[in-house]
């Protein structure tokens, strides 16, 4: 393996690009619904007395929105990108990644409609009725025929250890996806799982924290994996802590799910298994992160001039911070007191805005030059990526802050009780108290928010320059496939 | 023998296997394999890797 030894293929930019511009435009669109439903839970008289506006029904859109139309699309377009580069071939075929792209899209547009309608199946994470579940099972195995058949056209033997993770990432979404959504259809619109009770909860839990995961993690580790290494310019820190961070990363994960159940109607022993093998996914996950940002030392000072490396370096920071959290959160003692308040919804957001949102906008700003055959990093603006940086990352922390702060309070006084062992609070007063922080919380999402407009902003206008420099002959169209 | 049993065993024997991919990954002899491997994402650009080598210099020298 000498470099420059591929012929290079063209690739397939086009499926990369499309992927890439939905990534930005479900990111608007599910983080605008997030910053709604955050605004009806500081003003209930937001949800307009409308059934399809109220929170219940806005909340799985949001997620839906969020982790499979702004996170899918950005895994879809890096793993695509990712797997024809360290591959040296072009996607199998133009028309399946066609089919995957719109196939995607049909099944976003579809859960848009759905879910306002109130149609859901009340899994968590997994809410859009059976036909829509078979439609995601079909797009789904052509997404892994797509990238696999490219793994087969490889020009060499070894495969890298991004395409690695991708490939658990596909595989272990499939079985979760059709084991947990197994369901028995009574209408068109209506099924019932097929599992009943304590079982039902675990498969849902076991589906439920892969896709954190596999999904919120295993992937986005393969786009870490490719881009902090090509946005520093130097090769990965340690390759062989790559290999064993892969194996025990996926080995150990698929055990966390029942920490998601403590103090439930599942057995003692599976939470306790649940709980040490969320302490234990520890290690794998901080020697990740140790592993992709150890890949600057020597080259620190790049973080100074280069806004895309510290979105992608700050992001495994917080993947740093809330891999820490989640074992934490597992343990059933500090469970029993963060679990059910807003805490949870702060851990998750550390993992979803500064983790995998914001790798997949420091991947994004990587692939938009390339795509319209620019140089590496030539947007239209640096400062705007800058300053979208900026936003991104005092939301976040605005985010988390006000959630830590209102999980801890929740928690405490719900279990706060006078001497003859009365409860010292009612339930609305905990409610009236975490108002300052649900206002915090809405003006950190918009912050957030306000970010993801400046980036399409900037690839708008960079779009923009694209073409006038193609009219004046600097670029040619060949070069600016995308 | 009893499922109880079984249960050690597979714990047993997937801490045998992160032990020995452990093992497979720190290798001496495969450490070229790796170190090759770790280019994989510059191999298709035909800057990238020189580059990179140039910068480190530069920069060294900065500090």
């Amino acid at each position: 393996m000498t470099p420059n030894q591929f012929s290079q293929p063209v690739y397939n930019y086009k499926v990369v690009h499309q992927f890439a511009l939905a990534t930005v435009f479900w990111g608007i669109i599910g983080m605008a619904v997030g910053v709604l439903i955050a605004a009806q839970l500081a003003w209930p008289v937001l949800n307009f007395d409308t059934p399809w506006l109220s929170y219940g029904r806005l909340r799985p859109l949001h997620t839906n929105g969020v982790i499979f139309a702004f996170g899918g699309s950005a895994l879809m377009a890096c793993s695509l990108f990712i797997v024809q580069r360290t591959c040296g071939a072009r996607l199998i075929s133009d028309r399946l990644a066609s089919f995957v792209f719109w196939g995607w899209q049909t099944i976003i547009v579809l859960a848009v409609i759905t879910l306002p309608m109130g149609m859901t199946t009340s899994k968590e994470y997994a809410e859009l009725e059976w036909p829509i579940s078979i439609l995601i099972a079909v797009v789904w195995v052509a997404y892994a025929i797509l990238f696999f058949g490219t793994i087969m056209k490889r020009q060499q033997k070894h495969i890298y250890v991004a395409n690695w993770f991708f490939s658990a990432f596909i595989i272990t979404v499939a079985i979760l996806h059709i084991v947990n959504n197994l369901a028995i259809p009574v209408t068109f619109t209506k099924s019932y799982s097929i599992y009943a009770g304590t079982v039902d909860a675990m498969v849902q839990w076991w589906w439920g924290h892969n896709a954190v995961g596999f999904f919120l993690t295993a992937g986005f580790l393969g786009i870490m994996y490719y881009f902090v290494p090509k946005q520093a310019g130097r090769p990965i820190y340690s390759y062989r802590l790559s290999v064993v961070h892969f194996w025990a990363l996926i080995a150990i994960y698929v055990w966390a799910g029942p920490h998601h159940l403590h103090y439930s109607a599942l057995p003692d022993w599976t939470q306790n298994l649940g709980m040490a093998m969320s302490l234990i996914l520890l290690a794998p996950s901080w020697g990740g992160m140790i592993n992709g940002i150890m890949t600057l030392s020597g080259a620190w000072d790049k973080l100074r001039t280069d806004p895309i490396l510290k979105f992608l370096v700050v992001s495994l920071s917080f993947y740093g911070m809330s891999t820490f959290e989640g074992p934490m959160l597992s343990i059933k003692s500090v469970n029993a007191l963060s679990h059910m308040t807003d805490w949870t919804v702060g851990h998750v957001h550390a993992g979803a805005l500064g983790w995998v949102a914001m790798i997949s906008i420091g991947a994004t700003y990587h692939l938009i030059p390339l795509l319209y055959g620019r140089k590496p990093g030539e947007m239209f603006s640096i400062k705007l990526i800058d300053l979208h940086f900026w936003l991104a990352t005092v939301g976040t922390v605005l985010y988390i802050v006000s959630m830590w702060v209102n999980g801890m309070m929740q928690g405490l006084m719900w279990r706060a009780v006078n001497d003859d062992g009365t409860l010292t609070y009612s339930f609305i007063e905990t409610v009236i108290a975490s108002y300052p922080g649900y206002v915090v919380r809405f003006i950190g999402g918009g912050i957030f928010l306000s970010g993801m407009l400046v980036m399409a902003w900037n690839i708008w206008k960079t779009w923009q320059i694209t073409r006038e420099e193609i009219a004046s002959g600097r670029l040619t169209q060949q070069e600016a496939l995308a | 023998m009893d499922i109880n049993d079984f249960r050690t065993l597979s714990t047993v024997l997937v801490f045998l296997a992160i032990l020995g991919v452990a093992w497979w990954a720190y290798g001496p002899s495969r450490k070229q394999y790796f170190d090759d491997a770790a280019q994989l994402p510059f191999q298709d650009d035909n800057t990238a890797p020189a580059r990179a080598k140039t910068n480190t210099h530069k920069e060294n020298r900065h500090e």
